[in-house]
């Protein structure tokens, strides 16, 4: 019997020839990252467990990235950084993000490939349940709490049990309104918020082929909204030349076997996917936007790890070139450098970061910012009853702030034509 | 010691998500400093959606009333903050019983050791309401309604039982000698 590409990993990482789902085996990891909001907790847990001068196990295994919490007046929230700084200093770690400084980059998860942390074949954990979107470069990526990170900062190492796949088979060319959100938020709708517990989600055909890496990383992004241990893409030439150009760290590629086992195989024509929203306050409450064309809306908001990359602001660019936004608008890029890469890309002459200035966009500085709520003071939070269209990736209640707020998640196309209108629209391109 | 899990239970529904159980706005609180632990405490199930009449700790109150929890399926979704199930169990929660759960709540309840999550495939939370006493015999493997015959019997956890009685990922190292 074959083995999926998440079972050849594992494997590889166990020191094993095979492995088959349900098996509980130990593996090694490459790179462990944590945050502002996790990093001081896994670093109590670390020190609790391994003794106060325990030493971690690989300095270069660790990337610490501030991003949640950085822009807030709240006192407990910076103590957590400084811990962060501190914990560096002490163990001379050399994968650290500073928001204080020029190694500020912002959203961890955008910032991981940006600087060459994310490479096919290794195996990440990181404190935080999106870490499933590193997937998309064909590598093993998955969230862990405290603990489990603690363990792993002394020891490299960690128990886990090897998931079940579930492939998901994307053919054909899609239309120029549908993108790779719209992919992820139909499959999430069709199979439920947990319809893919504690399994592998493979994402392959023509249509996953031909998107971009960051728009691989939005379909991967989101497997955890289906209850998903990882997501994951097999590693082309694409994927090759964006992490050489990241990295001189050697890496290995690995591919599903044609006879690998999969717990169910799903397929899609892309000619029949449309634009979609979730409506509140679930990943799975999937809407045709044709449908709720009279949805009144509040505010909109660009940004997050989900959609705040170069590529959902160039989306967003041409909806919004020569046009004004009737309702709040957010933009916040998820990194410094995709901050940088609006003020360089342009579209018809014209910067994307002065489109979103003479829309009427609010920009702010790269961050986690609303996407998760946060502090009272966080930007762009909804701190009343607002109904915000988001590109983020959950719509809890109280996600985006108070309870009484409402998220719609949106591709980028449909967020930022919502933005031109106040209520829920289809970018039509 | 007994290996009995008793008292009052509290009911919520399926798909009850870490942003629920507690909001991002107390994440600026870290677990491992004693104080901050009782803190999260205070806002345990704080986010439930105000269509829950009882809260699950008293306004002003450090501890629940309710040691156990019953939910639906997929209890514990959403992100992978530990937060999530400390703050349940600094509330005083013991044990939460659930048709399913999110992979990363699970493991880390079994992680920290911080509260019990107890799979059954009965809808207890059709069967009992909040303030009933239920008690679970972690030998026997059932659980015993007050006031109903039945015996509800608990799903199996598989391997990952070795870690629960160890009490958690870094004593189940210590005894296979991993660490
Ligand atoms: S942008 Fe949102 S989803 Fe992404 S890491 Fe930050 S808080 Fe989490």
């Amino acid at each position: 019997m074959g083995m999926t590409i998440t079972e050849k990993i594992l494997a590889q990482a166990a020191g094993k020839d095979s492995v088959a789902p349900g098996d509980n085996i130990w593996v090694e990891a490459n790179v462990l990252m944590s945050h502002d909001v996790c990093g001081p907790g896994t670093i109590g847990v670390f020190k609790r467990e391994f003794g106060e001068n325990a030493k971690v196990w690989d300095k270069e295994g660790i990337v610490l990235i501030p991003d949640h919490y950085i822009f807030t007046a709240d006192e407990k929230c910076h103590r957590n950084v400084d811990v962060l700084r501190q914990f560096v200093k002490e163990q001379d770690l050399p994968y650290f993000y500073d928001p204080a400084n020029e190694t500020y980059s912002g959203v961890c998860h955008v910032t991981l490939p940006e600087k060459g942390h994310t490479r096919p074949g290794e195996i990440l954990f990181g404190t935080d349940s999106h870490t499933c979107t590193h997937g998309a470069l064909g590598m093993f990526a998955t969230g862990i709490g405290n603990t489990d990170a603690g363990f792993v900062m002394g020891t490299g190492k960690l128990l886990i049990k090897v998931p079940q796949s579930i492939k998901f088979v994307i053919d054909g060319e899609l239309d120029a309104n549908v993108t790779a959100k719209d992919i992820i938020l139909r499959i999430i709708g069709d199979i439920g918020v947990d319809g893919a517990t504690y399994c592998a989600m493979e994402f392959a055909g023509s249509t996953i082929e031909e998107l971009s890496i960051e728009e691989r990383m939005t379909i991967c992004n989101m497997a955890i909204e289906a209850g998903g241990k990882n997501g994951i893409i097999a590693p082309d030439n694409k994927t090759i030349e964006f992490v050489k150009s990241k990295t001189d760290k050697e890496f290995k590629c690995y591919e599903s076997d044609e006879d690998a086992n999969y717990s169910s195989v799903y397929h899609y024509n892309a000619e029949d996917l449309k634009p979609v929203v979730a409506m509140p306050y679930s990943p799975d409450k999937k809407g045709n936007v044709a449908d709720l064309l009279d949805y009144k809306l509040d505010r909109s908001y660009i940004g997050s790890c989900t959609g705040g990359k170069i590529e959902d602001f160039a989306m967003a660019a041409k909806v919004l070139y020569k046009k004004s936004v009737k309702i709040d608008t957010y933009i916040i890029p998820a990194t410094v450098e995709v901050e940088a890469a609006l003020k360089e890309l342009k579209y018809e002459g014209i910067s994307y970061m002065d489109i979103f200035e003479s829309a009427g966009c609010i920009i702010k500085p790269p961050s986690c910012a609303a996407c998760l709520g946060g502090p009272v003071d966080t930007h762009g939070r909804c701190n009343g009853s607002e109904v915000c269209i988001s590109t983020t990736n959950r719509n809890f209640p109280g996600r985006m702030g108070s309870k009484e707020s409402k998220t719609i998640l949106a591709s980028p196309l449909t967020a930022a034509a919502s933005a031109l209108t106040g209520f829920i629209t289809d970018a039509k391109l | 010691m007994s290996n009995t899990i008793k008292g009052k239970v509290f009911i919520t529904g399926d798909n009850i998500d870490t942003d629920q159980i507690i909001p991002a706005q107390y994440l600026n609180l870290v677990p491992t400093i004693s104080e901050e632990y009782e803190k999260l405490g205070s806002y345990a199930l704080c986010g439930l959606p105000d269509e829950y009449e009882t809260r699950y700790v008293d306004e002003g109150k450090m501890k629940t009333e309710y040691p156990i929890i019953i939910g639906g399926t997929n209890f514990g979704c959403g992100s992978s903050r530990e937060h999530a199930p400390i703050s349940l169990g600094a509330a005083g929660c013991k044990a939460v019983i659930a048709n399913s759960f999110a992979r990363i709540f699970f493991r880390n309840c079994i992680a920290t050791g911080e509260v019990y999550p107890v799979e059954v495939n009965d809808s207890l939370n059709q069967m009992v309401k909040t303030g009933d006493e239920v008690e679970i015999d972690l030998d026997n493997k059932t659980i015993k309604l007050a006031n109903c015959d039945k015996i509800i019997n608990l799903n199996d956890l598989g391997a990952v039982q070795e870690v629960i009685e160890a009490g958690g990922i870094f004593e189940y190292a210590r005894k296979s000698g991993m660490i």
